[in-house]
């Protein structure tokens, strides 16, 4: 045990002296926010206007599509797919039609690609001035059809809000949050397997390349070593996300002083008129919006839980990354496809996640939570939607047991590889021969 | 003498080879016992065995007239391997110091034993140096100090020697000798024979897995002389034939000299007496131990075939 401890420490001091460690801790937070808050200001401020000109042959759109903030829109004379540049404009929208009255097809013409905020605009003005024509066509007034968009798009047209009810205690749902939480762990626990698993991987694969490890299976027994490295390993990834969370708390109040309401409600603004842009706004949005609302989130649940998984999804996956270090030589190569196994359902696990993320009570979702090789990426994200309330107790309780069995299984199982595997040099193992050492006896 | 190491009947069989198979020696305290044997005859095995980085299949270690335990033991035993391994990021005084705890020594003892060896192999200025930075026969006498450093009471060495300047060899050689004066056991595994005749009091030539030689130096030569002397005379004989030997090779006056069966090597210096021929010297050539390796490795195959096991 003793000898255990003496690794450990080794294995942490290295690790946290490393100036990588150092450059990961304080530039992936930094990071992370540049990336929210980056696009939120490039959606709001960077949007270019792109001038279009419109060559209409049937006569419905003539005059109808409104200039907005992606896109200006112009009628010039005798304008063609040759001579739009002349003209001053940077692309040419041309309506096909045979008869007038109806359009057979719509083509835009541009030298450049104008991205898809500007296909976005575009498709949306041509379906909003068909529904029009229809309803026009069918005895809608223009007086009446303005007033109701007014009224439709106004905020007191719609007043929704959803609750949760759990006996007599009624509490406002805030979905925005659990799905910005779900989110933000299933992530975090995704890049701690990969990333602490590869560096397990290739710690063991640089005893083996050193030739240090018969030196110290000399010492230490096999098992102790592996350990010692995984647990070493463990702890250097706990430090970091401690240190993480304590630099995003830090940096998300530090945010607020620089975004501020207006820009956000710009951000907003721009998600309606280009839903593509949607995804870095509204989640720099969603985060502002968590901010306030924060410490609804049941943290008393979520960060014992989110600790957990972090720590027994790591020590699950951790050994297999030994293990498959043990049996690979210096190329990198070998280790490539021998990973492949391994990074497969973590992956599978992300998908698992966004699926769950939408409907945490699906089938899916509930048994991607229970089975260990997913269960610490989907179970994270499944939790902030409540316990019990959509994570019911046993499916919490079952989830964490076989996460730790699986893990005393891998561990067993990556233990004997790693014996074997760990003195041998020269040629890289198949997996047949892997599955021979693990079952052997002795 | 006691016995330090008593190794009965070990077997280690792997799915293509028996790299041990039935193996049996002693192993006397103070000592310096070698192990020889060809490429691949299965002494880095063997060695695995007893330093408990491999359960044996059959058969039994006792170390100190106690049955072996590889947790328990570890602590009297130093072994290099032949395959040198540091941590190439780690400092050398770390190194040494995180080694050296692992064998089981407290913080302070192994910064003291640490200090006093890097002193005497002149290393002092090494501590805060990276392994990577050092040369190759620099870590590999880092790679000694951490083998002996925790005092073990049998050091095994694989291929010691390998890539030091002579120099530096030497200095290993005498601590070796060192060593054992104090009463450390080395079992020192080579196929260097003449450093094995100027260093081993005891040998075993290991072969295909099994042992095929066990004994002291001189007994070895003594088993496998072939009764060949030379002889240096102020004139020759007039007869030089006699039944009791014939001339292997004959270059002026130095006669060399096989003795044919039944006769003594004094049959050969009465036959000069008689002849009025001055003797001025007789030795008896034995052969060195790499003759008698080559003879009797010679035959095996250079390359171990890989051979179906029914265990």
């Amino acid at each position: 045990m003793n000898k255990i401890l003496i690794i450990i420490k080794r294995e942490y001091i290295t690790r946290v002296r490393n100036k990588t460690f150092l450059l990961s801790t304080f530039l992936f937070p930094l990071l992370m926010f540049a990336l929210m808050f980056g696009g939120a200001f490039i959606g709001a401020n960077g949007t270019e206007q792109r001038k279009i000109a419109v060559d209409d042959q049937s006569g419905i759109y003539k005059n109808n599509f409104k200039t907005g903030a992606a896109v200006e829109f112009g009628y010039p004379a005798e304008v063609n797919r040759n001579n739009y540049k002349d003209k001053g404009y940077e692309g040419v929208l041309i309506i096909y039609s045979a008869n007038r009255q109806k359009a057979d097809s719509v083509r835009l013409y541009t030298e450049k690609q104008l991205g898809l905020g500007t296909d976005e605009a575009i498709k949306n003005q041509i379906q909003k001035i068909n529904e029009n024509r229809l309803l026009m066509d069918r005895g809608v007034t223009r007086n009446t059809l303005d007033s109701i968009r007014q009224l439709s798009e106004s905020k007191e047209s719609l007043n929704y809000r959803s609750y949760q009810v759990k006996g007599s205690e009624i509490k406002e749902e805030n979905k925005m949050l659990a799905l910005a939480i779900g989110y933000a762990s299933g992530f975090i626990i995704y890049i701690v397997l990969i990333i602490y698993g590869t560096v397990v991987m290739r710690g063991v694969m640089e005893e083996k390349t050193n030739r240090i490890a018969e030196v110290m299976v000399s010492s230490v027994k096999p098992f102790q070593l592996m350990m010692g490295k995984i647990i070493g390993i463990a702890a250097v990834g706990l430090t970091q996300l401690f240190l993480w969370i304590l630099l995003i708390f830090l940096l998300s109040s530090l945010s607020s002083l620089f975004i501020s309401p207006e820009l956000l409600e710009q951000a907003q603004k721009m998600n309606e008129t280009m839903p593509s842009m949607a995804q870095s706004n509204s989640m720099a949005f969603k985060i502002a919006e968590a901010k306030n609302t924060i410490f609804s989130a049941n943290w008393a649940l979520i960060i014992p839980c989110f600790i957990f998984y972090f720590l027994f999804g790591y020590l699950f996956y951790a050994s297999l990354f030994a293990a498959v270090g043990s049996v690979v030589n210096e190329d990198p190569q070998e280790a490539q496809s021998l990973m492949l196994p391994i990074t497969l359902p973590i992956v599978l696990g992300i998908f698992i996640m966004i699926n769950a993320i939408q409907n945490p009570s699906g089938s899916l979702a509930v048994w991607g939570s229970i089975i260990p090789f997913t269960s610490p990426i989907v179970m994270m994200s499944r939790i902030p939607f409540g316990v019990p309330g959509t994570v019911e107790y046993w499916q919490l309780g079952l989830s964490m047991l076989s996460l730790v069995a699986g893990f005393l299984f891998t561990t067993w199982l990556s233990a004997k590889i790693y014996r074997t595997g760990i003195l041998l040099y020269g040629k890289k193992a198949t997996l047949k021969e892997m599955a021979k050492w693990a079952f052997k006896k002795a | 003498m006691s016995t330090i190491l008593e190794v009965q009947n070990l077997k280690k069989y792997f799915s293509s080879q028996k790299a041990v198979d039935d193996i049996s020696f002693t192993v006397d305290k103070g000592s310096i016992f070698g192990l020889l044997g060809p490429n691949g005859a299965g002494k880095t095995t063997l060695i695995r065995m007893i330093t408990g980085i491999f359960y044996p299949d059959a058969g039994t270690i006792n170390l100190n007239g106690k049955n072996f335990n590889p947790t328990t033991d570890v602590i009297d035993i130093g072994y290099m391997p032949e395959e040198r391994g540091l941590y190439k990021k780690m400092k050398v005084g770390e190194q040494a110091m995180y080694l050296a705890q692992l064998k089981g020594m407290n913080r302070k003892d192994a910064f003291v034993k640490v200090k006093e060896w890097f002193e005497k192999f002149e290393m002092q200025s090494w501590w805060n140096k990276k392994v990577e930075d050092l040369s190759k026969g620099m870590s590999q006498k880092l790679q000694f100090v951490i083998t002996v450093l925790h005092e073990p009471r049998l050091v095994i060495l694989d291929e010691p020697f390998s890539g030091l300047d002579p120099v530096n060899s030497n200095l290993i050689k005498e601590e070796i000798f060192n060593l054992a004066k104090k009463g450390t056991t080395i079992i020192f595994s080579t196929h260097r024979m003449e450093q094995v005749e100027e260093i081993c009091d005891h040998i075993i030539l290991v072969n295909k897995g099994t042992k095929i030689l066990d004994g002291s130096v001189k007994e070895i030569k003594q088993q496998f002389k072939q009764n060949i002397f030379t002889a240096e005379l102020d004139r020759l004989p007039a007869v030089l034939q006699h039944a009791s030997f014939s001339i292997a090779k004959q270059d002026g006056n130095n006669l060399t000299l096989k003795i044919n069966e039944g006769y003594r090597s004094n049959d050969v210096l009465l036959h000069f007496i008689n002849q009025q021929s001055g003797i001025i010297a007789y030795h008896e050539i034995l052969p060195s131990l790499n003759e008698i390796f080559i003879r009797l490795v010679e035959g095996t195959p250079t390359a171990r075939q890989f051979e179906t096991v029914t265990a």
